[in-house]
C-alpha cells in the first residue's frame, strides 16, 4: 500500500466501523428516552434528557428478571451439555479407532447441514411426547449436543500428539482416565470455544423458544421482547423496547468483547476444513 | 558423559516390560461408543428421528389436532408437495428466498471480502479494534437488532431524519412492498458480513507471503497480484462462504419475521415464514412439505459445493 492511499484506507475503514456501530448507538440513544420525547420527536439522534426509567418499567412491570432468569438457565444447560458431550465425542472420533468411527463422523456432518426449518415441526412432536413443552429442559435440549462443537473439539483433538496418549496407555491407564487426565487438561481452548460458541447460540436463539415457551414463566429473553414488542405495537412505546433490546445484547457483546478471539475461532472452525 | 546420562534410561523403558492388556477391538468399539453416547442421543432424538418423522409427515395430511389420534391420518403421498406448488403463496415466498440468496449472498461476500483485504494490507494500528467492531453484529440478539431497525426506518424514524437533513423526504421504509425487502435484506448482511470477513481474513493468511514477493520481483503490481493469485488462490475460501451463507439464507426466518412479519402484502415472506406459518395453522403436512423443500435446496448446494471443491483441489 502507497503513502498516500493508507490515510484514505484508515478514512474508508473508520466510516464502514461508524456505519457499522450506528444500530447500537440508535438501540442506546432511544433507550434513554422518555415516552414523551420520542413521540415528540421520534427521529432525534441524541435524548435531551437522559432516563433509565425504560429499564426499571422493563424489570418493574414487563416480567424481564424472570426472562432473565431463564435465558440464564437455558444457557447454563447448553454450555455444560455441550462441553461434556462434545469433548468425549470429539475425543473419541480424533483418537479412538473403533467400529463405526466413518459412520458416527459422517452422522456428526450431515447434522450441520440438516436446516432447522427441516426439522422444527417434528422436533416440537417429540418435544411435546417427551413431556417437555414449555419446559426451560425442552428449550435447552436440542442445543445441548450441537455437532459444530462436537466437530471443534475433534480438530482440536486431531492436533494433540498421540505419542502423549500412547505413553499413558503403556503407563496402564484406563480410557477414561486418558481422556480425564491427560486430554481434558490439554483441551482448555477448545472447551473455551466450545462454551462461547454455544452460549451464544442458546442466548440468541429466537424461533426454537419461541415454538416451546406457550407461558410467560417460561419465556427467554428474545421470547419474551418479541412478546413486548407486539404487545406494544399500537402504542409504539421504542423507549421501552430498545431498553429492552438493549437488556438483551449486553450481555453478549460484553463477553465478546473481553473473548473475541474464541467468537471468532468457532466461526472460523465451522468452514476451515 | 552425557549421552549415556541421557540414554541409560530409555534403555531400561525398552527392556521388557509387562505387555499392556490387549483389548478387543470390539472393546475399544465400546468404548468409543460410550465417549459417543451423549451426543449420539441428543443427535437421534433431534436430528435423525426428526427428519425421517418430518419425511413421513410431509407425506400425509396430518393436522395439529391429528396428533392425538394418528392412526387416522391419511397417507396422502406427494400431495402435499404438488398443493404446494400450486399455492401462489409458496411460489411467491420461494422467489422472495431466491431475491433474498441472489442479493445477499454475493452483497455480504463483496464486503467481507472488502474489509478483509483492506484489514489485511498495511493496516496494523487499529486491525484488532476494527476486526471486533465488523464481528460485532454476528453475535448480536437478531430480536433486539430487528426492533432497532424497526425503531430507525420507522416513517419518522432516524434514517428519514438524516435523509431530510440532506433534503430528501424519506419513504415510509417498512410498509412499502418494494423497499421493505432492501431493508430486511439490508439487515441480513449487515448481520453476516462479519463471518465472511473473518473466513476470508483466514484465508487470506494462509496465503504464502513469497508468492507475492516473487511476483513483484517479476514487476506485478498490487491490482495484477490481487488478480493472479489471492483470487485463485482464495478460491476454496470464496466457495465455502458462498456456500454457508447460501444455506444461511435459504433458510431465513428471523429478519423477516421480525422486521416485516412478512409483509408488506407478502413482500418479504421467505419460505421459513412459510413452513412456520403453516406449522401455526396446524397443517403440519404441509409444514414439513416446505421444510422439505427447504432441506432439499440445502442439500443440492452442499453436494455441489464438495463436487466444486474436491474438483478444484
Amino acid at each position: 500500500m502507497s503513502r498516500v492511499s493508507r490515510p484514505l484506507l484508515y478514512a474508508a475503514l473508520l466510516l464502514c466501523a461508524l456505519l457499522t456501530t450506528l444500530p447500537f448507538a440508535w438501540g442506546v440513544s432511544g433507550s434513554l428516552r422518555s415516552l414523551d420525547e420520542i413521540r415528540s420527536d421520534p427521529g432525534a439522534l441524541f435524548p435531551h434528557h437522559l432516563t433509565f426509567g425504560n429499564f426499571t418499567r422493563l424489570f418493574e412491570t414487563q416480567g424481564f428478571g424472570r426472562f432473565l432468569v431463564n435465558s440464564v438457565v437455558v444457557a447454563l444447560i447448553v454450555v455444560a451439555g455441550n462441553i461434556v458431550a462434545a469433548s468425549a465425542a470429539g475425543y473419541a472420533l480424533a483418537k479412538l479407532d473403533f467400529a463405526g468411527r466413518k459412520f458416527a463422523f459422517g452422522a456428526v456432518m450431515a447434522a450441520m447441514m440438516v436446516p432447522f426449518t427441516a426439522v422444527f415441526v417434528t422436533q416440537f412432536v417429540i418435544t411435546v411426547d417427551l413431556g417437555l413443552a414449555d419446559t426451560l429442559t425442552g428449550i435447552a435440549l436440542p442445543g445441548a449436543a450441537l455437532p459444530l462443537s462436537v466437530f471443534i473439539m475433534r480438530q482440536y483433538a486431531l492436533s494433540v500428539p498421540d505419542e502423549l496418549l500412547e505413553a499413558a496407555r503403556i503407563d496402564g491407564a484406563g480410557e477414561f482416565r486418558i481422556f480425564f487426565r491427560v486430554f481434558l487438561p490439554l483441551a482448555g481452548p477448545a472447551v473455551a470455544t466450545i462454551t462461547i460458541m454455544s452460549f451464544l447460540n442458546s442466548w440468541n436463539n429466537f424461533i426454537w423458544p419461541l415454538v416451546v415457551a406457550q407461558s410467560m414463566s417460561t419465556y427467554t429473553l428474545p421470547v419474551g421482547l418479541a412478546a413486548t414488542s407486539q404487545a406494544a405495537a399500537h402504542v409504539t412505546d421504542y423507549g421501552l423496547l430498545l431498553a429492552g433490546a438493549i437488556v438483551v445484547m449486553l450481555p453478549v457483546l460484553v463477553l465478546f468483547l473481553f473473548l473475541q478471539r474464541y467468537f471468532v475461532q468457532g466461526i472460523a472452525g465451522t468452514g476451515l476444513r | 558423559m552425557a549421552t549415556t546420562l541421557v540414554r541409560a534410561p530409555r534403555e531400561t523403558a525398552a527392556t521388557p516390560k509387562p505387555a499392556s492388556p490387549r483389548r478387543s477391538r470390539a472393546r475399544r468399539t465400546a468404548v468409543a461408543w460410550l465417549f459417543l453416547t451423549p451426543f449420539a442421543l441428543v443427535f437421534l432424538v433431534y436430528t435423525a428421528i426428526p427428519t425421517v418423522a418430518a419425511l413421513a409427515l410431509s407425506l400425509t395430511d396430518i393436522r395439529g389436532a391429528d396428533l392425538r389420534t394418528p392412526f387416522a391420518v391419511d397417507f396422502t403421498g406427494v400431495d402435499n408437495y404438488l398443493r404446494l406448488f400450486q399455492d401462489d403463496t409458496f411460489v411467491r415466498d420461494i422467489l422472495n428466498t431466491a431475491l433474498f440468496v441472489a442479493v445477499g449472498v454475493p452483497l455480504t461476500m463483496c464486503i467481507g471480502f472488502t474489509l478483509a483485504l483492506a484489514l489485511n494490507s498495511g493496516i496494523r494500528r487499529l486491525r484488532g479494534v476494527l476486526r471486533t467492531v465488523f464481528f460485532a453484529p454476528v453475535v448480536t440478539n437478531v430480536v433486539a437488532v430487528a426492533l432497532i431497525w424497526q425503531y430507525a426506518f420507522h416513517i419518522d424514524g432516524t434514517v428519514n431524519k438524516l435523509l431530510s437533513a440532506v433534503g430528501f423526504a424519506g419513504p415510509n421504509w417498512l410498509d412499502d412492498p418494494n423497499l421493505a425487502m432492501p431493508v430486511v435484506i439490508l439487515l441480513g448482511v449487515w448481520r453476516n458480513f462479519g463471518i465472511a470477513m473473518v473466513l476470508f481474513l483466514a484465508g487470506l493468511q494462509a496465503v504464502p507471503q513469497d508468492v507475492y514477493e516473487a511476483a513483484a520481483l517479476d514487476g506485478a503490481g498490487r491490482r495484477r497480484q490481487l488478480r493472479h493469485i489471492t483470487l485463485p488462490l482464495l478460491l476454496p475460501t470464496t466457495l465455502m462462504v458462498s456456500v454457508l451463507l447460501t444455506v444461511f439464507y435459504l433458510q431465513v426466518f428471523d429478519e423477516p419475521y421480525l422486521l416485516t412479519g412478512g409483509g408488506p402484502l407478502g413482500s418479504t415472506e421467505s419460505v421459513a415464514l412459510y413452513t412456520y406459518r403453516q406449522f401455526g395453522a396446524g397443517e403440519f403436512g404441509m409444514s414439513s412439505a416446505a421444510s422439505f423443500v427447504t432441506l432439499a435446496l440445502v442439500t443440492v448446494v452442499s453436494v455441489v459445493q464438495f463436487r466444486l471443491l474436491r474438483s478444484r483441489t
